[in-house]
């Protein structure tokens, strides 16, 4: 049998998975009873005693409890049971908004440090300095000035998105061959027209690399933002659940965070390659 | 010394160092076509650049139509030696963005429709929304040659057209631009490294010594009938003649050049006229 090669692997794939899934079940499944107890202490005790059950939850009750989101991923029970769905969405309308507002100040900026040697050397040391900072540092200093928790998450979100846009665009625009500025000089093209028509559509790969760069750290960083901040979203799910100790909840959590940034990324993924163009 | 172009006298340094080239003269009357040639770092490309203002003299001026120019201008169209068309635009886009850098009041259809008639021109009707990526080398330098004529510029300036291009498709679009220019009385500046080239395109062809500190050294008055075929030009009994002149010039004069006596205000100008057996 040759079946073509996105079938094989996609065989693979699912090969792995069964086995990891079978693993996992044999390594949490209870071994029977452990020794005769009276009922009520063995109630007392709880399956991990009784029965030699782990404490960790095996692949058909996480699945379990993974349908049920799936089933009803919206309902509202108040403020510390509310659906994966909805804090799914309060995570992704943060991240939307700071990083949003993190590409629309980082591409202007990044444009003007491509293009100006001199304001490319002069904001160097800033960028430098303030890139390899954890973004969570910022959230003390957050929370005290905006006094909002929510809004605090946010801008942790955008400062941690700034910067791979940034040094991406200025890369771009600073690289855009010289024989298009030519073409663009003996054509008497305006600074103006040549930054929309030239200068933009030849960074734009490089700028969308680094937008999607941006978009993936923003994703990471929200749930440890939220983990901090409480109140809503897929971090404080997570941690919620920790604190409920149900670790199926939060593996269903994990992969549900696995999952939406991974179409987070597709979508970028699109928007890159219809930038992008063959030499 | 005046023409429609003027060279006066220009010279091209790095720093402190020595002239690429120095005191440089020639001038150009309307419809004229004429190529440079050259050896490798003489500044054939760089004199080039001066004359599209891409590119400044370290002394001299250049006169295009009375007036000095101080910088890129669509009077003066360019065609790359890299064909550098915009990859993301397609070939009535390449087309078009020149056509509305010289007409910036014309609406789109007028654009498109002045940007089509060069594109038939050069013939790649059929071919107007292709990207560059699709097309093949030959074609690319077309949608240039388009690119430049659509401006209809007062001089067209081309460093090395053709020399990526394969010989076959070299030569048809030597064809082409020899068509288009001399029907439509197009004056041309055309640097080249092919001496039959320079030949078969050029009224005048411009010889220059080797660099640093190179000089025009003459002006080779094409002897060869106006309407030459490039098929049968190489039977033409002058042909031989101007062809090991400047192959001559290239092998060894152009090394050892003699500036005593030699006028560069005055080249001197050349028409081989003894027929070889």
């Amino acid at each position: 049998m040759t079946a073509s090669l996105p079938w094989r692997a996609a065989l693979v794939t699912v090969l792995i998975f069964a086995a990891f899934v079978l693993a996992w079940h044999i390594a949490t499944r209870g071994t029977g009873a452990v020794q005769q107890m009276s009922p009520e202490y063995a109630k007392l005790m709880g399956s991990t005693a009784t029965q030699g059950k782990s404490a960790m939850p095996g692949p058909l009750d996480v699945g379990a409890k993974l349908w049920e989101h799936v089933r009803n991923p919206f309902y509202d029970n108040g403020p510390n049971d509310k659906g994966i769905g909805i804090q799914i969405a309060y995570s992704v309308g943060r991240v939307m908004i700071g990083y949003g507002l993190a590409v629309l100040v980082a591409v202007p900026i990044g444009f003007l440090i491509g293009m100006s040697p001199l304001m490319n050397k002069a904001l160097d040391p800033y960028i430098q300095i303030l890139k390899p900072i954890s973004p969570l540092a910022w959230m003390p200093l957050a929370l005290y000035t905006i006094k909002d928790s929510s809004l605090s998450a946010i801008f942790v979100i955008f400062v941690c998105s700034l910067w791979p846009t940034m040094i991406n665009t200025s890369f771009g625009v600073a690289q855009v061959r010289k024989e298009w500025l030519n073409v663009a000089r003996t054509l008497e093209v305006g600074t103006f027209r040549r930054a929309f028509t030239i200068i933009l559509p030849a960074a734009a790969p490089t700028i969308m690399t680094g937008v999607r760069v941006s978009g993936g750290i923003a994703w990471l960083v929200i749930v440890a933002a939220e983990m901090l901040v409480g109140g809503t979203g897929i971090g404080y799910f997570v941690w919620n659940e920790w604190n409920n100790l149900s670790i199926t909840n939060v593996i269903v959590a994990i992969v549900a965070i696995g999952a939406v940034g991974m179409v987070l990324d597709l979508i970028l993924a699109r928007l890159t390659k219809l930038v992008t163009f063959p030499e | 010394m005046s023409g429609f172009i003027s060279i006066e006298g220009i010279a091209r340094r790095y720093g402190t160092g020595p002239a690429i080239f120095q005191d440089l003269w020639l001038s150009m009357s309307q419809g004229d076509f004429v190529c440079v040639i050259g050896h490798s770092g003489c500044g054939k490309t760089t004199v080039l650049n001066i004359l599209a203002g891409l590119d400044a003299p370290s002394e001299g001026a250049v006169i295009v139509d009375g007036k000095e120019i101080s910088g890129p201008s669509l009077d003066r169209a360019v065609i790359f030696q890299g064909h550098s068309l915009l990859p993301w635009r397609t070939v009535l886009g390449n087309v078009a963005y020149a056509v509305s850098s010289r007409h910036r009041t014309w609406s789109t259809a007028q654009v498109n429709a002045h940007a089509q008639k060069f594109i038939d021109r050069v013939g790649l009707t059929g071919s107007e929304h292709k990207r560059p990526a699709e097309l093949s080398g030959g074609m690319k330098q077309r949608v240039g040659i388009a690119r430049a004529l659509s401006i209809e510029p007062k001089i067209m300036l081309m460093d090395e057209p053709f020399s990526a291009l394969d010989a076959l498709t070299r030569g048809t679009l030597q064809d082409e631009v020899r068509r288009i220019c001399t029907g439509t009385g197009q004056t041309v500046f055309m640097i080249t490294h092919d001496v039959d080239e320079a030949i078969y395109l050029a009224d005048k062809i411009v010889l220059m010594t080797n660099g640093p500190g190179a000089v025009l050294a003459e002006i080779v008055d094409n002897p060869l009938p106006r309407d030459r075929a490039r098929t049968d030009i190489h039977k033409h009994p002058l042909y031989y003649g101007v062809r090991n002149h400047i192959v001559d010039f290239l092998v060894t004069r152009s090394r050892a050049f003699n500036t005593t006596g030699h006028d560069p205000r005055n080249v001197p100008v050349v028409r081989p006229t003894h027929a070889l057996t």
